[in-house]
């Protein structure tokens, strides 16, 4: 594992890579690379963080732009070998635009930019991304969105129940999301988007340590 | 090759909710404007293009739209097509 590396990608507006970064080197000891959204070899990553930010100015609509990146049409194969993706808020609206996960991100109900610590149900830990077996069910993060409205219709929700793909709900929905969702994973649980910031939540002195358990589960085989 | 001007024409589907709408429905009445039903924000999206006959640039309008102009779980699109 030593020379397990997850690569972050950096897009023209992303402003959390080096949140990410410090919270993977410095409290996990999990070795990064920056990966430029121009290239496409992702051959020396071991798995993704699409971290927080503007992707190309949330031009058009967040993440729309960044779809079309060269990194993001390499990541189909990555995505299908069975590595770890993880989308943090506007990686989770990458996620959407580009189909990797269902539904879509659109402007909060009260139309705030919102910055808050947040109260999280873990629903599911498919993929194991959340640590569900504890006592501990309800995890605390900070989410910073004008734009997480999660919104699906109702037979893609169905199926996202019915499947266990719902990973996070917030206990007080902030922006409107349909059935409360703060988070999803692909079917096969190697995908997870959502619009909390666990890269923010890695040391108590800056607010807790609840988003440790989702960046360590990024070296999960 | 002919020229088109193509104006394209973004909505929220009716279905989902339309803060920004709201927000700006409830300053028209406060502006004093009356008897407003609904209001909607959408974009307006102005292309130029060229191609072989409006069949061929019909294609790619529609192919622009469904892949990058709209979000479709979320967006309905439609365009009006003027040769030039």
């Amino acid at each position: 594992m030593d020379n397990f590396t997850v690569g972050i990608v950096v897009f023209p507006g992303s402003n959390c890579d080096r949140d990410v970064s410090w919270a993977l080197e410095g409290c996990l000891d999990i070795r990064t690379k920056y990966l430029w959204h121009e290239s496409s070899d992702l051959s020396d990553v071991d798995a993704i963080v699409l971290p927080g930010g503007f992707s190309y100015g949330d031009y058009l609509r967040c993440g729309a732009i960044a779809r079309f990146s060269p990194l993001i049409n390499a990541l189909d194969e990555f995505v299908k070998s069975g590595k770890r993706v993880l989308g943090i808020c506007n990686g989770f609206q990458i996620l959407t635009e580009s189909g990797f996960l269902p539904g879509a991100l659109t402007a909060n109900k009260n139309l705030n930019f919102i910055c808050d610590d947040v109260e999280l149900d873990i629903i599911s830990s498919k993929g194991g991304w959340f640590n569900n077996g504890g006592e501990k069910q309800i995890i605390k993060l900070p989410i910073a969105h004008g734009e997480g409205r999660y919104y699906c219709d109702s037979d893609t929700l169905k199926k996202l129940v019915d499947n266990e793909l719902i990973a996070l709900r917030y206990k007080n929905n902030p922006n409107g999301s349909s059935f409360d969702i703060a988070g999803i994973t692909n079917e096969k649980g190697n995908v997870l988007g959502l619009m909390p910031h666990p890269e923010r939540a890695c040391d108590e002195t800056i607010g807790g340590t609840d988003g440790l358990f989702t960046l360590k589960s990024l070296i999960l085989k | 090759m002919d020229q088109f001007a193509v104006k394209v024409f973004v909505r929220l589907r009716p279905s989902v909710l339309d803060p920004a709408g709201e927000a700006t429905k409830s300053a028209s009445i406060k502006l004093g404007a009356e008897g407003i039903k609904s209001l909607r924000i959408g974009k307006m999206i102005e292309v130029k293009i060229e191609g072989n006959g409006e069949n061929e640039v019909r294609e790619k309008i529609d192919l622009l739209c469904d892949r990058l102009f709209a979000n479709t779980v979320i967006e309905d699109y439609e365009y009006s097509l003027e040769k030039l």
